[in-house]
């Protein structure tokens, strides 16, 4: 069982206040804040190591290299892959693109790569500049009434013209997870491979990609209470090291010469070019230590708990329109009846609550949702029952009156 | 600044009469417009404006789009406000609005129901929404010259 409490003490952060109220921060989706031991190794890294990484001839260099190495096995035994098929990036973004550029020597025209309506950018425009330059073919699977994917569309677009799924392990703004497990299952009986976006399931399950048996993976960092600017590209090791870098330089080769021939290392440093965010790497392994100590089954349960007190709050409110009331991940995509999502927003902000406002692919949002714009609201473990409330409260009170009530 | 026009209760009340009933809300999609899509980054909303500017006058404007209620509400006005001036009394005015929403000195006389936006800036990140609109018909003033 969680104490919450106990687990606020964690971050600092917490205690600040938005527009002079307490801050009840519900954006957790777009990035969470860093417990202390986190902000300590970060400040570490500075206090103490300073050295390079890679670079080893000294003792402070020999030892941040094996802080930096201890990072990827902990990575490693965190989603259950072997350190080897464990690649830091600049965050999963920069993994999706990686995994798309170094994949797409394998695709030829007429090729199908498998998407979603619901995917993130980030997931989803590697692979249409893939499709442009090769002339391959992207299709969406159809998702279900309530936004869901579904197996069964899934199996009406799998033949063996497709090489390559991309999917949201759990999708960014419905918060619903994709069975991947059966999804590679079927994907590999016609010879595809599975790339999953972890970035919204990492921080708040349990993801075992072994288990999942998926080709390739990634997430950030910063959304599971370490730093910014670092993530992990999984792969299995078979395809990282028959895939190409986009990026070449030092820290990468082994070897070239000014005849043109080039050694690259063998993966995963081959995808390392240049100096890497060697802090939040450092960082990063205090924040998988901290989750791993709170449990992850734990912090899903929790979770769970605080996102069905919500919606059932919520759904009592005659002003509150829920899309995804069903979500298994803590996100709530709702908007405040008759209020453009923005204007509601700025009230929420105004009343210490941060929450997001953001409009959705086309596809995505005329079909399933029928609105422009919806607001989002992510919990995590350090979210509490008692903001929940506050937060109901706040929507009942967001009219339009007063949601333009906060520039006077 | 006269008494009518700070009173809150009033302000609230032009905005939200330019959210619901927004004045030139329609596109002609006419040759004879230069047009703009303006979707800002950090916020949501997403408006097209057009403009007729002939002869060193602004004779039309015209916007329709995704927007929230400031968006909404600040284009309405201003092209109701800039509709039929000079080009010169058209950047007069947007000089004056931008100083307002900058929280510096202007002449409230110029910006007529404009004024609903002086107290935006207490929301910083609400300042895009109130200018996006003008942003829109300052482009196009330049593009014109």
């Amino acid at each position: 069982m969680i104490d919450v409490q106990k687990i606020r003490e964690d971050f600092p952060i917490l205690k600040r206040k938005m527009q002079g109220h307490d801050l009840i921060y519900f954006d957790n989706a777009a990035t969470t804040f860093k417990p202390q031991c986190v902000i300590d190794a970060v400040v570490r890294y500075y206090t103490e190591l300073g050295a390079n990484a890679h670079r080893g001839d000294y003792e402070l260099s020999f030892q941040v290299d094996s802080e930096y190495e201890g990072c990827r096995k902990a990575v490693a035994r965190f989603i259950g892959a072997d350190e080897k098929e464990i690649v830091f990036t600049s965050g999963a973004s920069a993994s999706l693109n990686q995994i798309a550029y170094g994949y797409s020597r394998f695709l030829k025209q007429g090729d199908v790569i498998l998407s979603c309506e619901a995917e993130h950018a980030s997931s989803i425009l590697p692979w249409m500049r893939v499709a442009e330059e090769k002339g391959c073919i992207i299709k969406y699977i159809e998702l279900d009434e309530e936004g869901r994917l579904s197996i069964e569309s899934l199996k009406d677009l799998l033949d063996e013209k497709v090489k390559v799924v991309a999917l949201a392990h759990v999708t960014n703004v419905l918060g619903y997870e994709a069975p991947m497990k059966e999804i590679c299952a079927l994907a590999h009986q016609i010879g595809a491979v599975v790339v999953m976006d972890m970035a919204q399931s990492a921080p708040h399950m349990k993801v075992d990609v072994k288990d999942i048996d998926c080709d390739f993976a990634a997430f950030s960092a910063h959304k599971m209470c370490g730093p910014t600017g670092l993530g992990v590209m999984y792969g299995k090791y078979e395809l990282l090291s028959k895939m190409d870098p986009y990026m070449l330089g030092g820290g990468s080769n082994a070897r070239f010469d000014m005849c043109g021939n080039l050694l690259l290392k063998e993966a995963p440093y081959k995808y390392e070019t240049g100096t890497p965010p060697i802090e939040a790497v450092i960082g990063f392994h205090a924040a998988l230590n901290y989750l791993s100590q709170i449990g992850m089954d734990e912090i899903q349960a929790y979770e769970k708990e605080l996102h069905d007190y919500a919606i059932e709050k919520l759904s009592k409110l005659e002003n509150i329109l829920l899309y995804n009331p069903h979500a298994d991940a803590s996100i709530i995509t709702f908007n405040v009846k008759d209020v453009f999502a923005q204007d509601a927003a700025t009230f929420f902000n105004s009343q210490g609550v941060a929450v997001r406002a953001g409009h959705h692919c086309a596809k995505l949002l005329t079909k399933k949702l029928e609105t422009s714009a919806t607001l989002r609201a992510s919990c995590t473990f350090y979210n509490t029952k008692e903001e929940v409330d506050r937060f109901v409260e706040v929507c009942s009170q967001a009219t339009i009156e007063n949601c333009l009530g906060v520039f006077f | 600044m006269n008494d009518l026009m700070q009173d809150p209760m009033i302000l609230r009340q032009i905005i939200m009469d330019h959210y619901e009933y927004p004045r030139n809300h329609e596109l002609t999609h006419d040759e004879a417009y230069m047009s703009r899509h303006m979707a800002s980054d950090s916020c949501i909303d997403d408006i097209y404006v057009e403009a007729k500017i002939k002869d060193h006058v602004i004779e039309d404007i015209r916007f329709d789009g995704v927007a929230c209620t400031i968006a909404t509400a600040s284009t309405s006005i201003m092209s109701e406000l800039l509709k039929g001036k000079t080009i010169d009394e058209a950047n007069k005015i947007i000089e004056n609005y931008h100083a307002m929403i900058d929280g510096k000195e202007y002449d409230e006389d110029l910006l007529e129901e404009a004024v609903c936006m002086h107290t935006v800036g207490k929301q910083a990140n609400r300042i895009k929404c109130a200018t996006i609109g003008w942003k829109a018909i300052e482009e196009m003033i330049k593009e014109s010259e």
